[in-house]
């Protein structure tokens, strides 16, 4: 009963919120294809370092555009669904805040609840688009397994990205400036995940998969989609269940969180 | 004023760097695939990548915020109470507000690229003031275009449209996303031609020597061309805005 009510209830806000974005129609679907061609321009980029080397370091371009698909996609429902935490600390700076933990309905809840950013279609449609391109021209035999894997990726990769939104706004409880750092690790990280790990320096790599877990999102995934064994020495098991981890990585930065409402005093302006 | 902010400074300073590296990566991998002579050296790339990361803010790749506010807000009234030319205005605008920070935050990185990662000086004196006269050329080349997509806010209510498709042409036609000789061989003619190459591709080429100092002229050519054509162009558009501006009064 909680949870269907819950679920109404976000449905009551983002109905709102679409709505108020739709009163711009000619806008919206401006700057939906606007965006959608920014981001088709970095695949363009891809495409013609591959049309002019031919590979990269054994790796086709239907698998890159794999990688690129999921993380695109990824990232491009994080930001629609977690626009609330990306734009949170304007309302720590305003006090709007204090109103939400006066209403009977988790923060967590209010926050995400209160934006769906429709604009990111744009980048959401290329990133689909692309995954499946790669999907029809991959020598890949798509049983169910690797199909729910595939869809098990692009959600485990919403939950970090999502987990990135959540700890930069929990970092505007205790400051305002150097958000620019979180910023960072989170569009570079999108940057990065577009290739296979594998292609960076080694320090690179281990800061991406153990400080930032940006491997779960597509790395391990795609090794078992693509059926290719890890140069690194991953044991199977790991690349299957690696979405799960990305959910974890979500509980977790929502109980960071929750230690940060917990120590939050308003600036009472 | 810039100096004001100097936490906002170094963290843009380490997010140039951060792209910087990834971008370097990417380059030495892709040139770790293939043993073909390729039109670049891995170096050159290299180069290119940080000369990109140290001048990105030269670019016109967003509209100006005051002025998309003022045309929001209708304040745009008042510009055009102003005794001056409204072209001339938003064009020097757009000159100090691109220079003077990117200078400011070029130079640490100029540093840090020659130090550690693999940036190289020029290769003589000639290019290296061929490269700083094709600067100037690109910054009045840039200045142009980002007059134009200012120009453009006048018929869109959140700014979007236009002045994101010009920035993303410019991203990937001047240089700035892959070095434009990495692009396939039937496409460099059509690269060349378009006024986006005067930005990046040609200052960069120039400072590493690949197109010899002696050229420089041709570049400036090319870039002053463009400039005088996108000015006329925008002008015009200007005038047709004004004529079309309807400000909500309130």
């Amino acid at each position: 009963m909680n949870v269907l009510n819950t679920l109404h209830l976000y449905f009551r806000y983002i109905g709102i919120s679409i709505r108020s974005q739709m009163q711009y129609k000619a806008s919206f679907i401006m700057s939906a294809v606007g965006h959608m061609f920014v981001c088709l321009i970095e695949f363009v980029g891809i495409w013609a370092l591959f049309d002019r080397f031919g590979s990269l370091r054994g790796w086709t371009l239907p698998e890159i555009a794999l990688f690129y698909g999921i993380a695109h996609t990824a990232f491009a429902l994080a930001e629609g669904f977690s626009r609330g935490f990306d734009i949170f600390p304007s309302m720590v700076r305003s006090g709007d805040f204090d109103r939400l933990l006066l209403r009977p309905r988790s923060t967590v809840f209010q926050v995400m609840a209160q934006e769906l950013q429709m604009m990111r279609i744009g980048r959401f449609l290329q990133g689909l688009g692309i995954l499946l391109w790669a999907a029809f021209s991959l020598n890949v035999v798509w049983t169910l397994p690797r199909i729910l894997l595939t869809i098990g990726a692009v959600l485990g990769g919403v939950s970090i990205f999502s987990g990135f939104f959540v700890l930069q706004a929990t970092m505007s409880f205790w400051t305002i400036d150097t958000l620019e750092i979180v910023n960072t690790i989170t569009y570079g990280g999108v940057e990065t995940a577009q290739y296979p790990l594998t292609i960076y320096r080694t320090w690179f790599r281990r800061f991406f998969t153990f400080v930032v877990p940006l491997a779960l999102i597509n790395y391990f995934p795609a090794l078992a989609i693509l059926d290719r064994p890890d140069p690194l020495g991953t044991p199977e098991f790991l690349k299957w269940i690696s979405p799960l981890l990305g959910f974890l990585f979500l509980l977790v930065t929502l109980r960071i969180w929750q230690f940060g409402v917990r120590h939050y005093s308003s600036t009472g302006s | 004023m810039l100096l004001q902010y100097r936490a906002a400074a170094l963290a843009g300073i380490g997010t140039q760097i951060f792209w910087g590296l990834i971008r370097v990566m990417i380059f030495e991998a892709f040139y770790r695939s293939t043993t073909a002579p390729q039109p670049m050296k891995l170096e050159d790339v290299i180069t290119y990548v940080w000369l990109g990361q140290a001048l990105l803010a030269l670019l016109p790749w967003n509209s100006d915020q005051e002025i998309r506010g003022m045309i929001r807000s209708g304040t745009v009234a008042y510009e055009l109470l102003r005794p001056v030319d409204l072209f001339n205005l938003w064009y020097s605008r757009s000159v100090a507000t691109r220079t003077a920070p990117t200078l400011l935050r070029s130079i640490p990185i100029f540093v840090l690229a020659m130090l550690y990662f693999g940036m190289r000086f020029p290769p003589s004196a000639a290019s290296g003031g061929a490269w700083a006269l094709a600067t100037l050329g690109a910054i009045v080349l840039g200045c142009a275009i980002s007059t134009l997509i200012n120009i453009s806010l006048m018929w869109t209510i959140s700014g979007e449209g236009v002045s994101r498709l010009i920035p993303a042409m410019v991203m990937i036609f001047s240089g700035m996303l892959i070095p434009l000789p990495l692009f396939p061989n039937w496409a460099q003619s059509i690269l060349a031609f378009l006024p986006f190459a005067g930005l990046v591709d040609t200052p960069f080429r120039l400072y590493m020597g690949e197109i010899p100092p002696s050229h420089v002229f041709m570049v400036l050519a090319h870039q002053l061309g463009w400039t005088l054509a996108l000015i006329a162009i925008g002008r015009f558009v200007l005038s047709r805005g004004i004529r079309v501006l309807v400000v909500q009064g309130g």
